[in-house]
């Protein structure tokens, strides 16, 4: 009887229990599908994820970051905070942190001139970044070799000069 | 009927000796990715340029040695000079992009390169943000030797003979000089671009340090940045163009050099020698200030009617910004290239195709029809409206003041005229060959008018899965819109006469 009370109660419960506040679509959307689709996606939360690229650059207590998730860049604005899990960031010498956004797009930032972008609340890095090792390409070096040997034979050639 | 005339061994002798001239100046320049490199220890990308510089002085050397001769050069051949120059240098510059693997075909890195070197900005480049600093510069590099001229590098440092130089000079679309000596008009023009690569480099690297960034990366993009906005060619170091800095500060940097870049060499000489008021008075700075006012009311009301920018703010700083960008011929975008399209609207887009199209002054970086033509042709209407109004027996004279008071002559009119036209049927044939590969009008339009006009703004059309052909046809005119068909159509006589002559 105890039994039958108990999760007769807690049906009960969760059908007077208030649904959650619509969540942050939390499927990762693309950079192409947010710019084509700016103006559907304008104001909601979502998640974006890609690799951070060039520089953080710090304006007063928040930070830009410019993720790329190989389809396009979005700058995202957040708190200087958030940014301090970011080891690694995209450039000649290294792959960036993978990293998933979830936060406020805007399709024209009234706070960043008209700016696309998103206003993180959150940022979790699901990739690790490294240091990309370069090694001198042999071929490249040969090819050049080559070529300065043939330059040495044409610049010690005549010119054909007529009279 | 007129009989052709099969060119000369002697025509070929001079072409080859003075292109080899060329090749050789145009290989040197890579010394400076080369020396970048080895600051910053990018050993493979400098050998991608070792490489590249070789080829380069081994075909230039060639041609020099076989082609020897004392002869100058005479108008044809100059024209001529000049035009396979521009096609040695796209072949020569995009060298080091393909090896470096981030162009998925030497197709694309020559679209690049014509790209670069004509200073239009349109690019195939794949994964800039990974770019090495060497072959970043060198993208930029492109655009400064292209603006500045790559034929005034050899009329600077290799060419001797005057008249042979001045004919080369002009086959590069700049048909006036600033002093009287060509090869100094040359240095010049060089002086002038060093001396502002200098102060802008500083400005925006200052600008960059204040944005956050570090000082090294501050000055490198500083430099960059600084050499294709004066240059108005559009390149940025990042995949996010002027976006990615997300500064204020560095879009009004930047929209004043692409000013500064949009106006005539002749004018910057008087700037240097103290004479302000030229400005004001001269017919081509008037057309485009007066240009870029009207046009920005069309394209404000545009964005207002899309409902693109929610505030007034947003409207100004978004829309004036790539205005100035598409009409000093620049192409640098605070926008993603998609919201042309989606969230522009036709009126606003149409008003972007038109500044595109009209450019900045002549002797200039800009593309386009330029607003010395489109003055004279507004003062010719004038005169002509004059004729009508007035009297039969009245004489109507028309002046116009560029540099010097003169008289308008038909002779100019008429020569503003067919160049315009000239322009136009560019536009609308590349529009229609874009629409043929099944893009529509107003995107094939913009994008076409933005090669041809060595802009670089982009409504998406651009990319690397477009058609083989719709590349071809975009490089072809941004190297005939590059050097004002003059020499381009020389060069074809030339072929023709060679095929068909007798």
């Amino acid at each position: 009887m105890r039994a039958f009370l108990q999760i007769t109660l807690l049906i009960l419960a969760f059908l007077v229990m208030p649904s959650p506040a619509p969540a942050a679509n939390t499927a990762a959307v693309s950079s192409a599908e947010l710019i084509n689709n700016a103006r559907q996606y304008d104001g909601k939360t979502i998640t974006y994820e890609g690799e951070v690229i060039g520089e953080i650059m710090p304006r007063g207590d928040h930070v830009w970051v410019n993720v790329n998730d190989g389809l396009g860049a979005i700058g995202v604005w957040m708190e200087r905070d958030m940014a301090g899990d970011i080891v690694y960031t995209g450039n000649y010498r290294s792959k960036g942190d993978w990293v998933a956004v979830t936060g406020v797009f805007n399709r024209a930032c009234p706070e960043h001139g008209g700016d696309l972008d998103i206003h993180a609340s959150g940022l979790r890095r699901i990739g690790a970044g490294r240091a990309i090792k370069q090694r001198l390409n042999i071929t490249k070096r040969n090819l050049a070799l080559v070529l300065l040997g043939l330059l040495c034979l044409v610049l010690i050639l005549r010119p054909s000069r007529r009279s | 009927m007129t009989m052709i005339l099969r060119p000369s061994l002697e025509d070929i002798r001079s072409i080859g000796y003075y292109l080899g001239k060329v090749v050789i100046g145009l290989g040197l320049t890579m010394l400076v990715p080369i020396a970048l490199g080895l600051v910053f220890k990018e050993f493979n990308p400098v050998l991608d340029f070792i490489i590249a510089i070789e080829i380069a002085l081994l075909f230039g050397t060639l041609l020099v040695k076989l082609c020897a001769t004392e002869k100058d050069l005479n108008w044809m051949q100059g024209m001529i000079v000049v035009s396979l120059s521009w096609l040695a240098a796209m072949l020569l510059g995009a060298i080091p992009f393909y090896l470096s693997g981030h162009w998925k075909s030497f197709l694309d890195a020559c679209f690049d390169a014509i790209s670069g070197f004509a200073t239009t900005g349109l690019t195939l480049a794949q994964d800039i943000d990974h770019f090495s600093y060497t072959h970043n510069f060198w993208r930029h590099l492109t655009m400064f030797i292209g603006g500045q001229g790559i034929v005034i590098i050899a009329l600077s440092f290799f060419v001797k003979g005057l008249s042979g130089a001045f004919k080369m000079y002009v086959g590069e679309a700049r048909d006036e000089k600033v002093l009287p000596n060509v090869i100094h008009t040359a240095r010049f023009i060089w002086t002038v671009g060093i001396v502002y690569l200098s102060l802008g480099t500083l400005s925006l690297g200052a600008v960059g340090i204040l944005g956050g960034m570090r000082p090294v990366e501050a000055f490198f993009h500083g430099a960059c940045i600084f050499m294709t906005a004066f240059d108005t060619g559009g390149f940025a170091p990042q995949s996010q163009s002027i976006l990615y800095y997300h500064s204020l500060a560095f879009e009004v940097v930047t929209i004043s050099i692409m000013l500064l870049g949009a106006i005539n060499f002749k004018l910057h000489y008087h700037l240097w020698t103290g004479n302000r008021k030229e400005i004001f008075k001269n017919l081509e700075t008037v057309a485009l200030f007066i240009s870029i006012a009207a046009i920005f009311f069309i394209v404000a009301v545009g964005l207002d009617r899309s409902g693109a920018y929610p505030r007034v703010v947003m409207l100004f700083r978004k829309g004036f910004y790539q205005l100035v960008s598409g009409h000093s011929g620049t192409g640098f975008m605070t926008i993603y290239a998609r919201q042309f399209i989606n969230e522009w609207g036709n009126l606003a887009l149409v008003g972007m195709i038109s500044a595109m199209a009209l450019g900045g002054a002549t002797c200039s970086t800009t593309g386009g029809i330029k607003m010395l033509r489109l003055g004279l042709i507004i003062k010719a209407l004038k005169q002509d409206l004059k004729r009508i109004i007035l009297p039969e027996k009245a004489v109507v004279v028309e002046r116009y003041h560029h540099i010097k008071e003169a008289f308008l002559e038909d002779k100019q009119v008429r020569s503003a005229f067919l160049i315009t036209l000239a322009y136009l049927v560019l536009y609308f044939a590349g529009a229609l060959i874009g629409m043929f590969f099944g893009y529509p009008f107003l995107d094939s339009l913009f994008e076409s008018t933005s090669a041809a006009a060595n802009v670089g703004l982009s409504c998406g059309i651009t990319s690397v899965n477009m058609p083989a052909a719709l590349k071809v046809t975009y490089m072809m005119q941004m190297w005939a819109g590059r050097l004002e068909f003059m020499s381009v159509f020389t060069l074809f006589g030339f072929l023709i006469a060679a095929v068909k002559g007798k």
